[in-house]
């Protein structure tokens, strides 16, 4: 379900340079799960569309946005202070299939600024086992900390400065991670590789794409993916990221 | 306070409908507006066969407004009728089914597979590249113009409103042609074609490398344009570009418009059409207007 209100911001803090901790008092708490987004809207008029940011973690009443500025809307919000409003739709998307975990050994991805959609997946998702992997550009392991309290957690670095040297899938590989399903977010060069990888091992994959949007609830169709299937919406390969996704499973799209 | 306005003998509450393409069929904005508070609901462009798009990105933003390149991606005519017209037929607003196409005959045959459905009327969208006579739209040429609205009334059975392109030099040219083929009404503007390019990837920022811009910044463009085609025409106008709030609203109307559509402004705010209507309705009472249609073309 997904509602249109004006949210007060609790906290904001910048966690590392350029990445910002926002937390805002809002109803959209109560009703997102794990892997689901909300729509954030400028106030600037010039910058008319509102900026699809994912939901990292969830509190009592209030959710938790960890982003990178990339642009003019994100370098507003960065500015935004407790008591601020903030005018938000959400939560946006289907999130990620806790179901599909159960009875498994779970691997759950982050990759960059896909870190954070994946921290409340790694408080909720109930799994025989469950790991999760974190990549980062180098040692600055921004929600590092905030995973350990749920989950434990590899991580690699591009550069080899903390964990394994590469990408998420060569910690699986050094540290002889196996696993019956994988949920991830991340560049999409990361998410390619594990869709590779998935169909490799056939094991499940389930992953969160991004996309430039423009209305966030399934209207205008700026959000798209093409499908390996006829999408039962749209009528042709193509499924609304917003709408049908952000999460799919990784065989069912073709990226 | 009458908020009524009339086109081709179909009654519309009041004059505020949404821009096809930005409400969908109306079934996803309907979580957040009441749809039988509008008009009218405007779908998205349905074309004979489904239509898979362009490629991603297809939108971006630009400054005070947007661009976008979706390719028109829709499911086609039958899936429409099936779903799309019975869901709308739930609610107490009139519908107005825009209508694409790649060639004459296209159009031909979604005009016809409408004739027998319970929608009010048609919006031609005569921006689309004409496939077989160059490429150049429909809505670019006062021949090809008349042509396709001549074709199109002789089969239609619903009032037919031709949607007129800002891409041409002059649009009252466009606008009697389209009246002089037997249109019952013309609707704009449609997007500007527009480019954004990305100076840190080095590209376009659309994948179609062109798009429509639409938004707040191309309202003074839309405004000009509907006074013109309101001195050139009889027939009525819905007028379209860049409406933001009431105050824009009233502007087209006193411009010359009988209606007004809400566009890039639905992602802006979901609300955007209802307090357009609430925000006109305040602006009547507080200005002592008794009639709405009292208000239209009153600048000349």
């Amino acid at each position: 379900m997904k509602i249109s209100e004006t949210g007060k911001v609790v906290s904001q803090k910048e966690i590392t340079k350029g990445i910002f901790d926002l937390v805002i008092s809002t109803k959209i708490a109560e009703l997102s799960k794990p892997g689901q987004f909300v729509m954030v809207y400028p106030k600037d008029g010039t910058t008319i569309l509102p900026r699809p940011i994912s939901i990292a973690e969830v509190t009592s009443g209030a959710i938790r946005l960890v982003y990178r500025v990339v642009g003019k809307g994100t370098n507003e919000f960065s500015g935004l202070k407790a008591g601020d409003a903030v005018r938000l739709l959400g939560s946006v998307g289907n999130g990620f299939p806790l179901e599909k975990a159960v009875g498994k050994r779970a691997v759950l991805m982050g990759g960059g600024i896909g870190v954070p959609p994946i921290l409340e997946l790694s408080k909720e998702l109930l799994a025989s086992s469950k790991i999760a992997v974190l990549g980062y550009r180098d040692n600055d392991l921004f929600l590092k900390e905030d995973f350990d309290k749920y989950i434990e957690v590899k991580v690699a670095t591009e550069g080899g400065s903390a964990g394994t040297r590469g990408n998420v899938l060569d910690v699986l590989r050094a540290e002889h991670i196996e696993c019956d399903v994988i949920y991830a977010c991340g560049p999409m060069p990361m998410l390619r590789a594990i869709k590779k990888y998935a169909e490799e091992k056939n094991i499940e994959a389930f992953i969160s794409l991004e996309e430039r949007m423009a209305c966030g609830v399934g209207a205008c169709l700026g959000c798209v993916v093409k499908t390996k299937e006829k999408d039962h919406h749209s009528n042709v390969n193509n499924a609304r990221i917003c709408t049908e996704g952000p999460v799919f499973d990784a065989r069912e799209v073709e990226i | 306070m009458n908020t009524e306005v009339k086109i081709a003998g179909v009654s519309f509450k009041n004059p505020v409908t949404v821009a096809s393409g930005t409400f969908g069929s109306g079934m996803e904005y309907s979580e957040f507006v009441d749809l039988n508070r509008l008009g009218a609901v405007t779908t998205k462009g349905v074309s004979n066969v489904p239509w898979t798009g362009n490629d991603t990105p297809r939108v971006c933003e630009v400054y005070g407004g947007m661009l976008n390149a979706i390719g028109l991606q829709n499911p086609g005519i039958e899936v429409f009728k099936n779903r799309d017209i019975p869901f709308l037929n739930k609610f107490d607003t009139k519908i107005i089914v825009n209508v694409c196409g790649k060639t004459v005959e296209d159009y031909l045959e979604v005009v016809e597979k409408l004739a027998d459905e319970p929608v009010d009327m048609l919006e031609i969208n005569v921006s689309c590249p004409n496939v077989k006579e160059g490429a150049i739209a429909f809505g670019q040429n006062a021949d090809a113009l008349f042509n396709i609205t001549n074709q199109i009334k002789k089969i239609a059975k619903q009032p037919v409103v031709m949607k007129l392109s800002p891409n041409v030099t002059r649009i009252s040219e466009m606008a009697i042609a389209a009246e002089s083929a037997g249109a019952d009404a013309i609707s704009l503007i449609n997007t500007i074609t527009g480019m954004k390019i990305d100076i840190n990837r080095r590209t376009f920022a659309l994948a179609n490398k062109t798009g429509g811009m639409s938004g707040p910044a191309i309202k003074p463009v839309a405004v000009r344009m509907v006074y013109e085609c309101a001195n050139a025409v009889k027939i009525p106008i819905i007028g379209m570009g860049g409406i933001s709030n009431y105050e824009d609203a009233i502007e087209f109307i006193m411009a010359g418009a009988t209606m007004v559509s809400v566009g890039a402004a639905n992602f802006v705010n979901p609300n955007t059409t209802i307090e357009v209507i609430e925000g006109i309705e305040n602006f009547m009472r507080e200005k002592n207007v008794s009639d709405i249609n009292d208000l239209r073309g009153c600048v000349r």
